[in-house]
């Protein structure tokens, strides 16, 4: 199996990179869109601005190959953190229309209301809990946490689609599944033994 | 709930693993490929890892170093040292860091923290602000590893920073580092009152209790130390430890 991760010139994929590596899975880094065929599984990874995010992408020509790989060929794609704000129609963050391929949006903190101050972005380790176990997360009895580092947190319209949320300030959805489609907001790349376990669940999906 | 971060701040020379006490004589730790592996299996919070003489010696980072250490990270990581071009900071983010520490590129050349910003976000952006007391008591911020005054209060300097585009400030005392006195509570509180971006507290910690204080009284989003997790009993013998999980949980916020 080889699985592609998504190169569209914004942020970092070493650590995703260097972490499926880890695992012992075979990897490839997709810069270009027609390296898209020869893999069977996609990570859709990204730190940055939205309205860049999707701008590059489709400036880099991949918006309707990764549509055809997700749509058509049933491939499996995870989107970390803006990855998984770009599966949603829009974001508050940005002006231009997000993939659309998850019916929710992408909204910022918004702590009105909430007596303590909040810092953003929400940066560090938080308690994920899962809503549904079986594909990313497993075992009932763990404690999941994971490294955060975001300012926008997506919010889904159907609420099958949530698989895990976190708390700060109110709870909000931290991790996401709509068919062969996943997303998280936290980075699993850089998550120890969790990150490890859930990158290793969905290699093995 | 959003964990208090605990950070193993690590200082290297060279290829070596040193810590400083007041920003000098830097005693040899060890390996830092070696320190870092033993660090991940700890599973602590975060890393930072600074290059003590690479502005001095007008050198660029040690890519293939960081490169290694980076790979070994499955915690994020954090460089600074000798940073000063974007193209730099691609390679750095390539090599699988997570966020740049400038310290005297963000003195000379602010616009680097607005560009770093712009292409990658504000949270892959760190400043760190080194300060010292002078006798009048007032604080100042230094630069070059310690080395050189700046015109500038450190409140000043971390709202300019904040403005343009710094994600995180990593504070430190010049006075406290490696000294295991505490942290020094009175400037974390007033940087912290005067950004709303996460501040942390670096030098002087020698205990769990010192964590609790500047996050408590000092208002510090994190807290970071080299003594601490490398050096054990009183005689400091080099030891590379890192409080438990379940230990951080129960005594910090």
């Amino acid at each position: 199996m080889k699985v592609g991760v998504i190169d569209y010139g914004i942020g970092n994929i070493g650590s995703v990179v260097n972490m499926i590596r880890h695992i012992g899975a075979n990897v490839d880094v997709i810069t270009e869109p027609n390296k898209l065929n020869y893999v069977d599984k996609l990570i859709l990874p990204g730190v940055g601005s939205f309205d860049r995010g999707i701008t590059e992408l489709r400036e880099r020509g991949f918006i309707e190959p990764l549509h055809e790989c997700v749509f058509q060929r049933n491939i499996q794609l995870l989107g970390i953190c803006l990855g998984m704000q770009l599966l949603m129609k829009s974001s508050e963050e940005g002006n231009l229309q997000g993939l659309g391929w998850v019916e929710g949006d992408t909204k910022k903190f918004n702590f009105e209301g909430i007596e303590k101050p909040h810092r953003l972005p929400h940066m560090g380790w938080n308690i994920v809990k899962p809503t549904h176990y079986g594909s990313l997360f497993k075992d009932r009895n763990m404690e999941y946490r994971f490294y955060f580092v975001h300012s926008y947190h997506v919010m889904c319209d159907e609420k099958k689609d949530i698989l895990a949320s976190a708390h700060y300030g109110y709870d909000f959805v931290c991790a996401l599944e709509h068919n062969n489609i996943f997303g998280v907001q936290f980075h699993p790349e850089k998550s120890h033994k969790f990150g490890m376990e859930l990158l290793n669940n969905y290699l093995e999906l | 709930m959003l964990r208090t971060r605990v950070i193993p701040c690590l200082l290297i020379q060279g290829r070596s693993l040193v810590k400083t006490k007041k920003f000098r004589n830097p005693r040899y730790i060890g390996d830092p490929i070696n320190a870092i592996k033993i660090f991940n299996e700890k599973e602590v919070d975060e890393i930072f890892v600074l290059d003590i003489t690479a502005t001095k010696e007008k050198r660029k980072p040690q890519f293939d170093l960081i490169s290694e250490l980076a790979s070994e990270s499955f915690m994020p990581f954090s460089y600074g040292g000798g940073i000063s071009s974007l193209e730099e900071v691609q390679k750095l983010f390539n090599t699988g860091v997570e966020k740049i520490v400038l310290n005297t590129a963000a003195v000379y050349n602010p616009s680097i923290i607005e560009n770093i910003a712009n292409i990658y976000g504000t949270q892959s952006v760190v400043i760190s602000i080194d300060v010292r007391k002078n006798m009048f008591g007032k604080y100042q911020v230094f630069t070059n590893a310690g080395t050189k005054r700046q015109n500038i209060s450190p409140i000043e300097h971390a709202r300019n920073v904040e403005n343009i585009g710094a994600g995180e400030i990593l504070l430190t005392s010049i006075e406290n580092d490696g000294m295991q006195n505490g942290y020094d509570l009175s400037i974390i509180k007033s940087i912290s009152d005067a950004v709303s971006i996460p501040v942390v507290a670096c030098g002087g910690a020698s205990s769990i209790d010192d964590f609790r204080c500047a996050v408590v009284e000092g208002g510090a989003s994190g807290v970071a130390a080299g003594s601490l997790f490398v050096f054990h009993g009183k005689h400091q013998a080099v030891l590379i430890t890192y409080p438990s999980y379940e230990m951080l949980k129960n005594n910090l916020p």
